[in-house]
């Protein structure tokens, strides 16, 4: 048996094994790598969260969603005001639930309207939440001055992250095989359809864009000891609704790893791009979406596969795939 | 409490001509181009921080300002539909999914144009007002800024309405935003007409920004909560409606002093959102909407 | 028995009225045509009628259940299926994704996963296009995606179909397939009110035929009587007619 065609008759075992090595390099990671490039990671499965929640929604069913800064944020308010008074994991969760609320009042008001309605409101709601919070704070709750966590030890940090990427990659995977993944396949395809075929397609959209919010709600309440110093003005911060749409982007939406692509090319230029220009890095990303929405729409993983379609090593595939199936 | 009743809606009145005039900016770009600008606020902050450069670097008075800096925003709103829009609209399989792309271009710039004006500016305060004695009426003082800017954006206003009702190029931009094939069909050249639209909205966007710069301190970080004013606005007054948009940004500037005035500025845009929460419930279309 | 029937059916856009107190009736296992030239307000009659538009006034009823009201899911989950005048299928599927849709969500209890996929094949199966079941829609000609239009909509298992210009677009050898498929509909037991511009399809196989002029109903009968009304062939007088024989 030939190489070409191992590979092909294997696909699904290799790449199986490949996602076993990865998960077994990130777990063990923190056993023997230094603290910089514990955090460095740690911040890439952060935004491998988001990114892949929020293409789950609004990269199926093209309802822009600009606010999941807004449902990160207040997983990190979350943490900010509930560190010490309850366990971890019961923060996380109240995290992501109060996200999940959230995001369902938000659908149930703007989803079943127009897509660009959704888009406007989550837009400002950032800005919204953001004085919300830091008025019952201030003036209510009396933290002008924010709330201080205790510093995070990397590696327990680390893991749970990672437990969260683990649980988000397995749901979203599972919805999307699942009819629910037809049905937002469906609404983006052509929601009127959709409707028509049975789908209660506002009801849909409420559900899963909570679901998806809840994940970003728990990234949230995990991350935050990791910026140590918490306020309400700092916690809710539009870049955090723009950088997951653009490693969402840049890694390609029609493939399920897309997204945990774009969060590591980007997570890694984050961080690293902050150290030598400051918030000036920003400047780069906003160019490079703009570069990517204009001439890689389909993003990373869409320009492989219409290079697959064409390139000798997908027709030297094709033809082991005939040949098994002709001395079948 | 209640003496300060008029004053503030005065203020409000004025304030939200202003916003009017940036809503009506960004509903034209929404509606002809079908572009949802949330870089429009950065146009407004690139006007004002312009118009600082020009006076204290060549003297020009920020009056005088408008000449200049004016139909510079004309033209890179212009150049901005021809190269950057036109190109991705080419380029994309249909109506809905231009819209969404054309969106998360024009978030793209929010962040290119305001860093780029940051790393010129930097971050500080300017102060660049002009005008600003004192004139009574109502028994109240008001800064002589603020009664100009008003005028003069009420007069552009009225003056954009009847351009685009009463005109043919007017009509023509109004057939574009409605049905671009049969305009294009009958004659309108539509590539003018939305390099034209997307131009007038920068225009617009950047006159509310040197007026405010008559008023207010400005600095590079104003783009950002202005856009989202002129979303509320914009949405609150109807999608793509011009007039609505100018109704509803002065309903906004009175409701804005109003919570400032009576409860805590801090609540300002939680009520914008009340507000619009309430809208989207009840008539989504907005105040001037169809259907 | 008359599976779908409208009194004082009327729709207004503005000062517009599209529909205009339209009575009509559908008898079970008919194939009804809906005529009459552009405007005229067919389609909107089958956005009333499917839920995609609210009615201004007048009732529709499908098996004595009123239909007013009821948002599009629901009209299909009780037997009303149908295709669109401009296409609407889902691009970013394959072809049996597509009908699959229809056969996991067009029945009003949950289906498991199977059951949807066995539906979703057959539906592909009667429609004549099994062996493109895994391509993708774009690639398919435009009577083919006419094709899995139907299929998706035949696997709600609707009691009722409404076809919106099926024909439209199609060549004359693809229209009297398409003819033959509506036929077999039928004979499945499945009613059809079919909206059309094709002269040869409406006369070939409709046994009844409504023609709407303005938003209101002109008149009504079968395709001899309709043929030689006299106020029919004056408002199709200047409309091109595609006699497609």
């Amino acid at each position: 048996m030939d190489i070409t065609s191992f590979i092909s008759t294997h696909r699904k075992l290799l790449a199986l094994g490949f996602v076993l090595l990865i998960l077994i390099f990130l777990a063990t990671f923190p056993l023997y790598g230094n603290e910089y490039y514990i955090n460095l990671l740690t911040t890439i499965l952060m935004y491998t969260v988001l990114a892949v929640s929020w293409a789950m929604f609004s990269g199926a069913t093209g309802y822009m969603s600009l606010a999941t800064a807004a449902f990160f944020g207040i997983g990190i308010m979350a943490t900010a005001f509930l560190e010490g008074t309850l366990p971890s994991p019961v923060i996380i969760v109240i995290g992501g639930l109060l996200s999940a609320a959230l995001a369902f009042l938000i659908g149930l008001v703007t989803l079943r309207l127009k897509g660009i309605y959704f888009t406007i409101f989550t837009f400002g709601f950032v800005m919204f939440i953001s004085q919300t919070a830091y008025y019952i704070d201030s003036h209510i709750l009396g933290n002008a001055w924010g709330h201080e966590l205790p510093l995070p030890d990397p590696g327990m940090l680390h893991y749970t992250m990672l437990g969260l990427v683990v649980v988000t990659l397995l749901a979203i995977y599972f919805i999307r095989r699942s009819r629910y993944g037809l049905v937002l396949l469906s609404i983006g395809g052509n929601e009127e359809a959709a409707e028509h075929m049975g789908i209660n397609t506002t009801k849909m959209k409420v559900i899963l864009f909570t679901i998806s919010s809840a994940f970003m709600g728990a990234a949230g309440a995990i991350y935050a000891p990791a910026l140590v110093h918490v306020e309400a003005r700092i916690a809710f911060n539009v870049f955090n609704s723009f950088v997951p749409i653009l490693m969402a982007i840049f890694g390609g939406m029609g493939q399920f790893y897309g997204p945990v692509i774009g969060a590591a090319v980007f997570g890694y230029l984050d961080r690293t791009l902050r150290v030598e220009l400051a918030e000036y890095f920003m400047l780069v990303f906003g160019i490079m979406l703009v570069v990517v929405i204009m001439f890689l729409p389909n993003g990373i993983t869409g320009l492989i596969q219409s290079l697959q379609k064409t390139r000798p090593i997908a027709k030297l595939l094709h033809r082991g795939k005939e040949e098994q199936h002709a001395n079948t | 409490m209640i003496e300060a009743l008029p004053r503030l809606i005065m203020t409000g009145i004025m304030d939200g001509s202003i916003y009017g005039l940036l809503a009506m900016g960004l509903t034209l770009q929404y509606g002809v181009c079908q572009v949802l600008n949330i870089a429009h606020g950065e146009f407004l902050m690139l006007a004002a921080m312009l118009t600082w450069t020009l006076s204290a670097t060549f003297g020009i008075s920020p009056l005088l300002a408008v000449a200049i800096i004016g139909p510079l925003l004309f033209a890179i709103g212009f150049l901005l539909q021809t190269t950057l829009f036109r190109f991705l609209k080419a380029r994309m399989p249909s109506p809905p999914v231009f819209e969404g792309n054309a969106l998360l271009v024009a978030f793209g710039l929010f962040y290119i144009i305001s860093f780029v004006a940051r790393i010129n500016w930097g971050a500080r305060d300017y102060v660049n007002t002009i005008l600003t004695d004192r004139v009574s009426f109502l028994g109240t003082s008001f800064g002589l800024n603020q009664i100009i800017a008003c005028v003069i954006a009420v007069a552009i206003g009225v003056a954009v309405y009847l351009f685009l009702s009463r005109t043919r190029p007017g009509r023509a931009i109004r057939a574009t935003a409605e049905d671009p094939a049969t305009a294009g069909l009958m004659g309108v050249n539509t590539n003018m007409i939305l390099a034209f639209s997307f131009g007038l909205g920068a225009l617009l966007a950047g006159i509310a920004g040197i007026m405010i710069s008559w008023r207010n301190p400005i600095s590079t970080y104003i783009g950002f909560n202005n856009t989202v004013i002129a979303l509320v606005v914009v949405t609150l007054g109807g999608l793509g409606s011009v007039p609505g948009s100018f109704i509803a940004g002065i309903l906004i500037g009175i409701i804005s002093r109003l919570v400032s005035g009576f409860w805590e500025p801090l609540l300002i845009v939680p009520v914008y959102y009340a507000v619009l929460m309430v809208l989207l419930l009840v008539k989504p279309a907005g105040l001037l909407g169809k259907r | 028995m008359r599976i779908l029937e409208g009194q004082g059916v009327t729709k207004n856009f503005g000062g517009l009225a599209a529909v205009s107190h339209v009575d009509f009736h559908i008898d079970q296992g008919e194939i009804v045509g809906l005529i009459g030239p552009n405007g005229a307000g067919k389609t909107t009659l089958f956005n009333l009628t499917s839920g995609a538009l609210p009615l201004s006034s007048g009732e529709i009823t499908f098996k004595g259940q009123k239909l007013n009201g009821l948002k599009p899911h629901r009209v299909c989950k009780i037997g009303i299926g149908r295709t669109f005048q401009e296409i609407k299928i889902f691009g970013n599927m394959p072809v049996i994704q597509n009908v699959l849709v229809g056969a996991f969500f067009g029945s009003p209890n949950r289906i498991s996963a199977a059951d949807a996929a066995r539906e979703a094949s057959q539906a592909l199966e009667f429609v004549g296009l099994s062996a493109m079941a895994g391509d993708s829609i774009q690639d398919l000609t435009l009577a083919n995606q006419k094709r899995v239009e139907v299929a998706r909509a035949l696997a709600t298992r609707p009691e009722l179909l409404l076809l919106d210009e099926l024909m439209a677009g199609l060549n004359p050898a693809e229209v009297s397939e398409a003819m033959e498929l509506v036929t077999k509909i039928r004979d499945k037991g499945i009613t059809i009110f079919m909206v059309e511009h094709v002269m040869k399809a409406i006369m070939g196989i409709c046994e009844r035929i409504m023609v709407l002029h303005h938003g209101e109903k002109i008149a009504e009968g079968t395709p001899r009587e309709i043929a030689a009304n006299k106020k029919v062939i004056e408002i199709y007088l200047g409309e091109e007619t595609h006699a497609g024989s």
